[in-house]
């Protein structure tokens, strides 16, 4: 038997979850089609940070406005997705370094976007004590936090599901073809049928991608993540670096996660990612380096969840460049959880109405054509 | 004995990781048949749970352990004088598969790590105790069996005070047994077996009765029946007390008792220890008749990831005995694929072990039949507490199953529970199953936790620390 929808969303992370809740809230039949379940990957075990901070110039319209959501995440979907906002801190280790900080933060102003805020030596000790003396200011987005992932994403799904949305997990997608005016999804569970397609397949999206015509030069990825057994309360912002590869965060019980980009090895097609220590020691002697507090703790755990990341680090968002009814919502590149909201909202409204309010054409599917190929690290 | 980190072999045919009876055994076969042979274990004896302390024991009078205890001796003696090397007070805290072949291991000794290679990897690390969680069961003056038996091979203690010891299975009478040697009383022992496990036994008792199981066990129950007060039929159990265990409560019968303690001692049976296999990555599957999961092996302990084996108690109980057997049968496949046997040698080396094995798993259908633990004590009610690290009751677990955590990871995401300290040896078969019986569906369907390494935590500052050299780098992308 086929079942029918108005729109079928490829893909139980945030970016899907999301997508379907806002689709149903317009009305919209919306069945999602997840291979495992919802936030088994990266949504559910990315670092959590719900950051506007250092974003591209492209992502910053969209960050913000998921920003607005995310205040009121609540009413959005019954939960508080364990969101606080005690302020995201991007610490300059250098004199240079905090003037390039100084010249991006003018430029945001001069955009209208005013967010980001440069702050002295005094004002970062003020924010982050426990940093080292080394560190000559910073920046601070005063509004960002953090959240639970899993928590959201099944937020997300559960809200989903009660306003209509048909959520199947452990079905995947075995191929998809236009058939009249629907598109025909073959799935492990038998045939959907809807006229709209959202692929927002993460890690994956790129088959989906070729299968609508539309290659893409994706490159799976695992950014690994550890965390600490407790130690005494002493940080309450994030804390990230640009120079060397760190974001530090500490939780209510806490635990420090500490996370920052390195990667592990990923499998895809087995659902399996392999750490590299060597890569973690780097981690942890910057920590070591920067915390003096942390050169006590004890590490308990590493992982590492498996997302996409485009060639210029920012995702595909938009029509597909040759399939009608085909739109792509994917290649997040390690920061796509504060835009899930958002963009979810984003990506329904350019389904309903075929436009959106905010400015997504930096991120279409057909920009890697001129040979831009993925970058291997 | 490698005593220093730097001494540890950069790279090895076969490092295996545990000291008990499977890696002993092991050991002593692989470095016969030429391999490169690495023994690492987190204690600072040889020995392993079962002969802990065999070569160094405080315990002068011989008859308090037992023979049995002492068969050790020459398995280590063997092993230590064998060409295989052994690493003492060496934690393994992760092992992962190289890109190519073979794996990485990364290895913490006096508060100092590094990563070293191997071409193949045995796991023998054994059993754990599974989880007793009645009420009451975290109060202080309560432990289990298992921790009371390692205090006094390693050093000779016996608890004061009123003593009881509580649940079910084979080592719950030995622990009894080498207590009341060293001179211990034991106010009464209350036996959680169910009465209808017998009914389940008896198609099992033949086997069992002519498995070397049989005449040890008899021996045991008879000696410390004429000494201690048993109780069986035991249902209801629970402890009681406010800053310490003060009395434990349980019905017989019908009829509620009581008993003044001060030390209860629980134990109901020992499952494979699989935090290292699972974390590696390796397949694992539910063990309907031990109530367990194990890592998926073929019939000479290889797991789903190649050059992976796991010997021992690690793939199901079957004692101390049965476990050196299981090593050796691992290590003879290791050399042959290895390049050092053919497939004839290994398989004819392999005949006697098999043999002496098949004798003991048979047997042991009947104990694990008779000491299959009840329901009610393997998937508590109400606030009984099922993860000790993050304090998360058995109604909280139920209550979270309908918001979406579905399987032991979504809880893990939800609750917390598996990621303590822990990771989940204390809470994992419990969650399971709790989850698996809300849901009217078999632990198999549902799963198990996804581990994370470390499988032993790690301090940061022995992570920062960790040699990162270029050309350390590459001896690994060569390997």
């Amino acid at each position: 038997m086929t079942e029918t929808a108005d729109v079928i969303v490829i893909g139980g992370g945030i970016h899907g979850c999301s997508t379907a809740l806002h689709l149903a809230m317009r009305g919209i039949r919306v069945v999602l089609i997840e291979k495992d379940y919802s936030g088994r990957h990266s949504s559910g075990v990315n670092a959590g940070g719900v950051r506007q901070l250092a974003r591209h110039l492209a992502e910053v319209p969209i960050s913000v406005f998921s920003m607005s959501l995310w205040e009121h995440i609540a009413d959005l979907v019954d939960d508080d997705c364990g969101f606080s906002n005690h302020g995201q801190v991007l610490v300059a280790e250098s004199e240079p370094e905090l003037e390039a900080f100084r010249e991006r933060v003018d430029d945001l102003k001069l955009r209208g976007f005013i967010h980001e805020e440069l702050i002295d030596r005094t004002e970062l000790k003020k924010l982050v004590p426990a940093v080292s003396d080394q560190c000559p200011g910073g920046v601070v987005s005063r509004r960002d936090g953090a959240a639970d992932p899993f928590r959201t994403t099944q937020a997300f799904r559960r809200k989903a599901v009660s306003l209509g949305a048909r959520i199947h997990e452990g079905v995947a997608v075995m191929g998809l073809r236009r058939n009249g005016a629907v598109w025909r999804v073959e799935t492990s569970a038998g045939a959907f049928e809807a006229p709209k397609i959202v692929n927002a397949a993460g890690a994956w999206a790129d088959r989906v991608a070729a299968a609508a015509g539309d290659p893409v030069p994706l490159e799976v990825i695992a950014p690994m993540l550890m965390i600490t057994a407790p130690v005494p309360h002493f940080i309450d912002p994030v804390v990230i670096l640009r120079s060397r590869k760190l974001s530090f965060k500490q939780f209510a019980n806490g635990t420090v996660m500490i996370g920052g980009g390195y990667r592990a090895r990923p499998y895809r097609d087995e659902n399996r990612t392999v750490i590299d220590w060597r890569q973690l020691a780097d981690s942890a002697k910057t920590v070591w380096e920067l915390f003096p507090i942390m050169r006590s703790a004890t590490i308990v755990r590493a992982w590492a969840g498996i997302e996409a990341r485009m060639p210029d680090d920012i995702p595909v968002i938009g029509p597909s460049a040759s399939s009608e009814g085909i739109y792509h919502q994917f290649g997040f590149s390690a920061h796509g959880f504060q835009l899930g909201p958002g963009v979810g909202a984003l990506m329904a409204e350019l389904v309903a109405t075929g436009a959106t309010n905010l400015p997504i054409a930096p991120f279409r599917v057909d920009r890697f054509k001129d040979g831009l190929a993925a970058t291997d690290h | 004995m490698i005593s220093d980190l730097e001494a540890l072999p950069a790279n090895i045919d076969l490092a295996i990781i545990g000291a008990g009876p499977a890696g002993l055994a092991a050991s002593t076969i692989a470095a016969r048949r030429g391999l490169g042979t690495l023994v690492l274990d987190e204690n600072p004896g040889v020995g392993g749970q079962v002969y802990r302390a065999i070569m160094a024991n405080p315990v002068r009078d011989r008859a308090v352990l037992g023979a049995d205890y002492w068969r050790g001796e020459a398995l280590a003696k063997e092993a230590v004088a064998s060409s295989a090397q052994h690493a003492a007070s060496a934690t393994v805290w992760s092992v992962s598969p190289l890109e190519t072949a073979g794996y990485e291991i990364g290895v913490s000794m006096a508060g100092r790590s590094r990563m070293i290679t191997a071409q193949e990897v045995m796991l023998a690390t054994g059993a754990l105790e599974r989880p007793f969680p009645i009420p009451g069961w975290t109060l202080p003056g309560i432990m289990s069996c298992g921790g009371a038996q390692t205090a006094l091979k390693a050093s000779g203690l016996i608890p004061d005070g009123r003593i009881v010891i509580a649940g079910c299975g084979p080592l719950l009478w030995l622990i009894a047994w080498q207590y009341l040697n060293a001179g211990a009383s034991i106010a009464a022992i209350l036996d959680t077996t169910p009465r209808a496990n017998w009914l389940g036994a008896m198609p099992h008792l033949p086997a069992f009765l002519a498995s070397p199981y049989f005449a040890k066990g008899l021996k045991l129950m008879r000696a410390v029946g004429a000494k201690v007060r048993v109780v069986s039929g035991v249902e209801a159990l629970r402890a009681e007390g406010t800053d310490k265990v003060e009395s434990v409560v349980y019905t017989k019968g019908g009829r509620e008792q009581s008993i003044a303690v001060d030390v209860l001692l629980l134990h109901q049976g020992v499952v494979p220890s699989i935090n290292l296999s699972n974390a590696i990555g390796c397949r694992h599957t539910w063990d309907e008749a031990q109530l367990t999961w194990k890592p998926e092996t073929d019939d000479w302990g290889v797991t789903s990831m190649p050059g992976l084996t796991v010997a021992g108690d690690g793939v199901g109980i079957a004692g101390a005995e049965a476990a050196a057997e299981r090593g050796r049968i691992a290590a003879l496949s290791a050399a042959h694929r290895l390049g050092k046997i053919d497939a004839a040698t290994r398989d004819r080396d392999a005949a006697a072990p098999r043999a002496t094995l098949r004798r003991f798993e048979r047997g042991r259908m009947f104990l694990d039949a008779l000491y299959r633990p009840a329901k009610a004590y393997r998937i508590p009610q109400g606030d009984t507490i099922v993860c000790r690290c993050e304090e998360v009751t058995a109604d909280r677990i139920r209550a979270t199953v309908p918001l979406g955590a579905t399987g032991p990871n979504q809880m893990k995401s939800f609750l917390r529970c598996g990621m303590g300290p822990c990771q989940g040896r204390l809470c994992g078969l419990t969650v399971a199953e709790l989850i698996a019986d809300e849901r009217g569906i078999s632990p198999q369907e549902l799963g198990y936790y996804r581990l994370r390494p470390p499988v032993k935590p790690i301090a940061l500052a022995e992570l920062a620390a960790m040699p990162k050299t270029e050309a350390s780098t590459k001896a690994v992308v060569r390997v």
